[in-house]
């Protein structure tokens, strides 16, 4: 960047803020919905000075050294609001892309000479289309985190402890049960057994897609907790197919008291509780 | 002699791939019409070879085929790695038999499940297990 460019675009900082946002809000993708402008204003003018006032003639072609870094993090902290707020990539995108057509209409307007003007906007080009990259790079990795975030959050509501009788708990399992998984599972069981007094918990896992020898090794490992604390634990929810894997991958379940469905299971424990469910005699008032 | 009729590869590095992994052997083995056992046999083989990628070599890639041999289609899954290697594949295939505190039943449950099973390691260069479920075998 020759040092007029580095002067000419700093004395005209008015002027391209002016332009970026004549066209940022003449673009159709403009969400006042999810900022208003004169946030918009303020977050392009930090930009702007942080970009115009970096510009030196060394570091046009090297993105990574040091007086870039304060754009890089603004621009980056602005990708990353707008990934959480919920900015598509290409409205977010755009706000580079604007800043960069109002750039180069200020350079059209100041230099004349077409050789000495392509030469310019070619450097501007480069040094804007490195600071999209970096817009688009940190912009992902926000959406990135939203998903991180979701994932726990699926992992802590997907294992509700449930009672469904005095003293019986039951426990059902949708999903792949993994190690970090199965210690939530393990937690909220145990915790819950102290917390109810209940003597019996239930594992429902018809819905475990699979169960190979690690989800099995989890199983038997929650098994053996229950028993620890003095409550008997039944596993429910065996399917025909996961019965043969079971078997052909020589996993022994064969201490732990396992059930085709969570009914059957249930009826077990009421019976260990000698508790009997009965139909009740019919009598006069029975509405008909 | 197998034809392999069409080709699909799957990295592994975390373990939300897992899942991945699985759901596209599961996709695979429903387009060849697999039977739901033989279909929850070959996921539980691959998971249980993923499972070993990801914990002894940190991930890996996976190669998922539908190969077709005469009249028989099935689903051909090759797990490489570069991992450690295994030392001695005699003793890991042997029933209870873990380095890492584990069932032990991993790969000889593993070759209980599908019909081909084949295993090549060196230690310091990576694993390689190929597999093959054929769709009513």
């Amino acid at each position: 960047m020759s040092l007029n460019t580095n002067q000419l675009l700093k004395k005209q900082k008015k002027t391209i803020l002016e332009l970026w946002m004549k066209n940022q809000l003449a673009d159709e993708g403009l969400r006042e919905d999810l900022i208003s402008n004169d946030e918009l204003r303020s977050q392009s003018e930090e930009l702007i000075e942080a970009l115009v006032g970096n510009l030196s003639s060394q570091n046009v072609n090297d993105l990574n050294s040091d007086e870039w870094s304060p754009v890089i993090e603004i621009l980056g902290g602005i990708a990353i609001t707008r990934a959480r707020q919920g900015f598509s990539p290409r409205e977010t995108g755009n706000f580079v892309f604007s800043l960069k057509e109002a750039l180069l209409e200020v350079l059209k307007r100041e230099i004349t000479d077409p050789q000495e003007l392509f030469k310019e906007v070619l450097k501007i080009s480069r040094i804007l289309d490195n600071l999209t990259v970096v817009t688009f790079e940190t912009f992902i990795k926000g959406r990135e985190e939203v998903i991180l975030r979701q994932t726990d959050e699926i992992a802590e509501i997907s294992t509700p402890v449930i009672r469904v009788w005095d003293g019986i708990l039951a426990l059902p399992i949708i999903g792949t049960l993994d190690s970090a998984r199965t210690q939530i599972v393990m937690e909220n069981l145990l915790q819950e057994i102290v917390d109810t007094g209940s003597s019996i918990a239930i594992l429902d896992i018809s819905g475990v897609p699979a169960v190979d020898s690690l989800v099995a090794q989890h199983l038997i490992k929650t098994v053996s907790a229950t028993r620890l604390m003095g409550a008997e634990c039944i596993i429910s929810g065996i399917r025909p197919e996961i019965a043969q894997t079971v078997v052909h991958l020589g996993i022994d379940l064969s201490n732990i008291i396992t059930k085709s469905t969570l009914a059957s299971a249930l009826a077990y424990a009421f019976r260990v509780m000698r508790l009997e469910v009965k139909k009740a005699a019919a009598t006069t008032n029975t509405i008909r | 002699m197998i034809l392999s009729l069409s080709k699909d590869t799957v990295t592994v590095a975390q373990e939300q791939d897992v899942v991945f992994l699985k759901n596209r052997v599961k996709e695979v083995a429903v387009r060849i019409k697999m039977g739901l056992v033989n279909q929850t046999r070959l996921i539980t083989a691959a998971s249980e070879l993923v499972r070993n990628m990801m914990r002894y070599a940190n991930g890996g890639k996976c190669l998922i085929e539908v190969v077709s041999s005469g009249r028989n289609n099935g689903v051909r899954l090759t797990f490489s790695d570069s991992g450690p290697g295994i030392p001695d594949i005699t003793a890991a295939m042997r029933d209870g038999f873990s380095t890492g505190k584990s069932l032990g039943l991993g790969l000889p449950g593993t070759k209980r499940l599908v019909n081909e099973f084949d295993i090549k390691s060196k230690v310091g260069e990576g694993t390689i297990v190929t597999i093959i479920k054929w769709a009513n075998g």
